[in-house]
C-alpha cells in the first residue's frame, strides 16, 4: 500500500500534469429506500452526482399470480387480480371480467356496466390522488400529501360503502357486479345495490376532487421550485415512449393522443363526453399535469354516469358453475397506471389454462435505464416518482 | 436589581445559565412549534398526548426516548471522528451565543468583531457535518456531507456580503454597537425622533439575501439537500442514533435560534424597541429579541412546509449567479448612500 502510494507521489512529481482519477461509485438504491415505492432496487454507477448507468432490479415483489391463476377457478381469480396494482384495485378486475364474459358470450346488464364504470373512474381518481400527493413529497414538499390524501379518503370511503373494501373490492362477478349488498342469500330478489345516499355523496366527492386539483395548481404546479425541478427533467420523446411500450398517463404526457377508453369498448365509455389531456414535452411536469387533468376528466365522467345511471338487473344470467368454453382472448383496459391487459387461454375448464398479465408499470419501468443515464442523483427520484409505478404491478 | 446586574460574577453566572439552559430549552420550544405548526398546515392535530394539554411534553419525551436508545457505531466507521462530529456541530451553534446581545448588558462578550466571530463560528458546524458524512462509511452519508460542504462554500459568501451592508451603515462590527446604531434616531420630525431598524433603512435586499443564505446554512428546506430524506435516506444523519442523533437534532433548532437571533439583531433592531427606555429594555430586551426571533423561526418553519427542495446545481446557480452579485450591488449601494447622505 505504502509502496503504491510512494509510486503515485513519485509519478506526480515527474509528471505534473497527471490527471487525478475519480473512480465511479456504485450506489445501491433499494430495495429498502424511502422513494422507490416499495421494493424496487436500482444499482446506479455514479460519478459524483451524475449517473453513468442504472440497472433496475425487479422481482422482489413477485407473487406468481399468473401461475396461481392456473390452479384457481375464474371467480376466485377476481381476488387475485385486484391485488396486482393495489392503488387502484377495482380497475384491475375489469379487463379480466370482460375477458371471461366475452369468452362465455355473456353481456352484463347496463346498470352493472355503469356501476363498474363509476367505480373504475373512482379508482382512477384515488390512484392519481396518491400520485398527486406523493410526488411533491419526493421533491421535498410534505404538505400536499396530506391535503390530497384527505380527498382520496372520501373516494375510498365511497368505494368501501359500495364494495366493502377500500383497496381490494373484489366486487365484480362474472356477468355483472355483486348483487344485493347486505341482502344475503335469503333476500336474493332485493335490488339494494348501491348504498343509500351514494349518488349524492359521490357528486359531492367529485366536486371536492375538482377543488383539490385547483388547490394543487396553487400549491404545487404554481410553485417556482417545483417547476424548476420538473420542467425539462426526464424527457421521454413520444417515439421513444412508443418504442418502450410506455402507456397510460406517461405516454400521454409525451404528447401521444391515445386512450383505450376511446378506442376499446370494454366499458360503455363511448356514451360519455370527456377529453384526453396530453402533455407537450414529455417531462416530469407534463406527467404531473396530465394526471391532474385526468382526475378532472374522471370526475366529469362519474357525474355523467350518475346522471344517466340506468335501472335494472345487476347480474346477467350465468350458469351456477362457471365453465368457460375453449378459446383464447386478449382484453385490455385503460387503467390508472396505463394499459392493463389479460390474455386468457381456456381449455374449457373451471379455471384458465394460462393467464398472461400485461401490466402497465412493468413496461413503464423498462424505460428507466435509458432515461436515467446522465441524469443527476436528485433527478433519479424525480423521474422515478413521475412514472408512477406500483411494484405489485411491475412484478405481479 | 440593576446593581445586582453590575456585579461581574452574578452576571457571568446568569450568562452561563442562560446559554447552558435556555438555548436547548428554546430549541425544544422550537421543535414543539414545528410539530404543531406543520400539523396545522397539513390539517392535522399534531402531538396531543404527552404532558397533558396540547402535548407540550412531546419534544421532551422524544429526547428521553433518544437517550435510551443504543449508541450505534457502524463497524466500518472512523470511530473517533464519528463520535466527535455531533459535538462539533452542537458546539458551533452554541458558541454563536457568546456575542448575541439579549439586552444592553446581557451579552456574554461584546466582541469588537462580533459579526465576524458569529459568521466564522456558525459555519464551523459544517465541518462537523462533513466529518459525520465522511466517517459514517455510508455512501448516502458521504454524499450528504459533501453536499453540505459545497453548500457552505456557496452560501458563506452571500451571507457575509449581506452583512457587510449593515456593517457599513452602522460603522461597527460589534453586535451591541449595531443595535445601538439602530436605536439612534434616523431623522426627526419636530421633537419626535424616528428610529428604524436596518431592514427599514434600506437593507431589504441585504435581509432577503441573509435570510436565504441562512436557510442554506441551516440546511432547511428549500435547501435541505444534505439530508434529503427522499434521495439520500437521511444524508449525513443516516448512521446516527440515540444521543448523538439528538445532538444533531438539537443543533438544527439551536442553529435556527442563533441564526435568527443574529438576523434579528442585524436587521430588526435586536433587543431594541422604539419608545422604551433603556431601564425597561434591560429586562424587556430578551423578550423583545425572542419575539423577533420567533417571527423569523416561524418564517423558516413556514418555508419548510411549503416548498419542495431545490437541486444541488440549482442551489449553486442561485448563489453564484444571483445572490452574490446582488449582495455586491447592495454593498456598493449602501456605501454610496453612506457617503452621499
Amino acid at each position: 500500500m505504502t509502496d503504491r502510494r510512494l509510486a503515485a507521489i513519485h509519478a506526480a512529481d515527474v509528471q505534473v500534469s497527471v490527471e487525478l482519477e475519480t473512480p465511479e461509485m456504485t450506489l445501491n438504491l433499494g430495495p429498502q429506500h424511502p422513494s422507490t415505492h416499495g421494493v424496487l432496487r436500482l444499482v446506479a454507477k455514479v460519478d459524483g452526482e451524475i449517473i453513468q448507468s442504472v440497472e433496475p432490479v425487479i422481482g422482489y415483489m413477485h407473487r406468481g399470480y399468473e401461475k396461481l391463476a392456473e390452479v384457481r377457478t375464474y371467480p376466485q381469480i377476481t381476488a387475485l387480480v385486484n391485488r396486482i396494482d393495489w392503488v387502484s384495485g377495482f380497475a384491475n378486475e375489469i379487463p379480466f371480467m370482460v375477458a371471461v364474459e366475452r369468452l362465455m358470450g355473456i353481456e352484463p346488464p347496463p346498470r352493472a356496466q355503469y356501476i363498474r364504470l363509476i367505480l373504475t373512474e373512482m379508482a382512477r381518481i384515488s390512484s392519481h390522488l396518491v400520485f398527486l400527493s406523493s410526488y411533491p413529497l419526493e421533491l421535498g414538499a410534505a404538505t400536499p400529501l396530506m391535503h390530497a390524501l384527505r380527498e382520496r379518503e372520501r373516494v375510498l370511503d365511497l368505494i368501501e360503502g359500495v364494495t366493502g373494501g377500500r383497496f381490494h373490492p373484489n366486487f365484480n362477478r362474472i356477468g355483472g357486479v355483486k348483487p344485493a349488498a347486505g341482502g344475503g342469500s335469503t333476500q336474493k330478489k332485493v335490488s339494494q345495490d348501491l348504498p343509500a345516499g351514494f349518488l349524492a355523496d359521490t357528486r359531492k366527492a367529485m366536486d371536492a376532487c375538482d377543488s383539490i386539483c385547483d388547490d394543487m395548481v396553487d400549491l404545487v404546479l404554481g410553485n417556482e421550485i417545483f417547476v424548476e425541478r420538473t420542467r425539462g427533467v426526464g424527457i421521454i420523446p413520444s417515439a421513444r415512449a412508443l418504442d418502450f411500450g410506455v402507456s397510460g398517463p406517461n405516454l400521454r404526457g409525451s404528447g401521444v393522443h391515445f386512450d383505450l377508453r376511446k378506442t376499446d369498448d370494454y366499458l360503455p365509455y363511448s356514451s360519455f363526453e370527456f377529453d384526453i389531456p396530453t402533455g407537450t414535452n414529455g417531462d416530469c411536469f407534463d406527467r404531473y399535469f396530465v394526471r391532474m387533468e385526468e382526475i378532472r376528466q374522471a370526475a366529469r365522467i362519474v357525474r355523467q354516469a350518475i346522471d344517466g345511471l340506468p335501472g335494472g338487473d345487476l347480474q346477467a344470467k350465468v350458469p351456477r358453475i362457471i365453465k368457460v368454453p375453449k378459446g383464447e382472448i386478449y382484453v385490455r383496459a385503460e387503467n390508472p397506471k396505463g394499459e392493463m391487459g389479460y390474455y386468457v387461454v381456456s381449455e374449457g375448464g373451471r379455471g384458465p389454462y394460462r393467464l398472461k398479465i400485461r401490466s402497465a408499470s412493468f413496461s413503464n419501468v423498462s424505460v428507466l435505464p435509458w432515461l436515467l443515464e446522465g441524469q443527476l442523483v436528485p433527478d433519479i427520484i424525480a423521474i422515478l416518482g413521475s412514472l408512477d409505478f406500483v411494484l405489485g404491478d411491475v412484478d405481479r | 436589581m440593576s446593581a445586582l446586574l453590575d456585579n461581574f460574577w452574578i452576571l457571568l453566572v446568569l450568562k452561563v445559565v442562560l446559554i447552558a439552559a435556555v438555548v436547548p430549552g428554546v430549541a425544544l420550544v422550537f421543535i414543539f412549534a414545528e410539530l404543531k405548526i406543520s400539523a396545522h398546515m397539513q390539517s392535522r392535530i399534531g402531538p396531543y398526548f404527552a404532558g397533558g394539554r396540547w402535548g407540550w411534553a412531546q419534544p421532551l419525551a422524544d429526547g428521553l426516548k433518544f437517550m435510551q436508545k443504543e449508541d450505534l457505531v457502524p463497524a466500518d466507521a472512523d470511530t473517533p471522528v464519528f463520535k466527535f462530529a455531533p459535538m462539533v456541530v452542537l458546539m458551533s451553534t452554541i458558541a454563536v451565543f457568546v456575542i448575541v446581545p439579549f439586552s444592553p448588558r446581557l451579552i456574554v462578550r461584546d466582541l469588537d468583531l462580533g459579526v465576524f466571530y458569529a459568521l466564522a463560528v456558525g459555519s464551523f458546524g459544517t465541518i462537523g457535518v462533513l466529518m459525520a458524512g465522511w466517517s459514517s462509511a455510508n455512501k448516502y452519508s458521504l454524499m450528504g456531507g459533501l453536499r453540505a460542504g459545497a453548500q457552505l462554500i456557496a452560501y458563506e459568501l452571500p451571507l457575509v456580503l449581506a452583512v457587510v451592508g449593515v456593517v457599513i451603515q452602522a460603522g461597527t462590527m460589534s453586535l451591541n454597537g449595531i443595535v445601538a446604531a439602530q436605536a439612534a434616531p434616523v431623522f426627526e420630525i419636530g421633537d419626535f425622533a424616528v428610529r428604524l431598524p436596518y431592514l427599514l433603512q434600506g437593507q431589504v435586499i441585504g435581509f432577503a439575501i441573509f435570510f436565504i443564505a441562512m436557510l442554506a446554512e441551516l440546511n432547511r428546506t428549500p435547501f435541505d439537500m444534505p439530508i434529503a430524506e427522499s434521495e439520500l435516506v437521511m444524508g449525513y444523519l443516516t448512521e446516527y442514533s440515540g444521543l448523538r442523533f439528538t445532538m444533531f437534532f438539537l443543533a438544527e433548532y439551536a442553529g435556527m435560534f442563533s441564526m435568527s437571533a443574529i438576523a434579528a439583531t442585524l436587521f430588526l433592531g435586536g433587543w431594541y424597541l422604539p419608545g422604551l427606555s433603556l431601564d425597561v429594555l434591560e429586562f424587556a430586551g430578551p423578550l423583545i429579541l425572542m419575539g423577533k426571533v420567533s417571527l423569523l423561526v416561524f418564517l423558516i418553519i413556514w418555508f419548510r412546509w411549503t416548498f419542495p427542495r431545490l437541486r444541488e446545481d440549482q442551489l449553486q446557480r442561485l448563489a453564484w449567479k444571483w445572490l452574490i452579485p446582488l449582495a455586491l450591488l447592495n454593498i456598493v449601494g449602501t456605501a454610496v448612500a453612506k457617503v452621499v447622505l
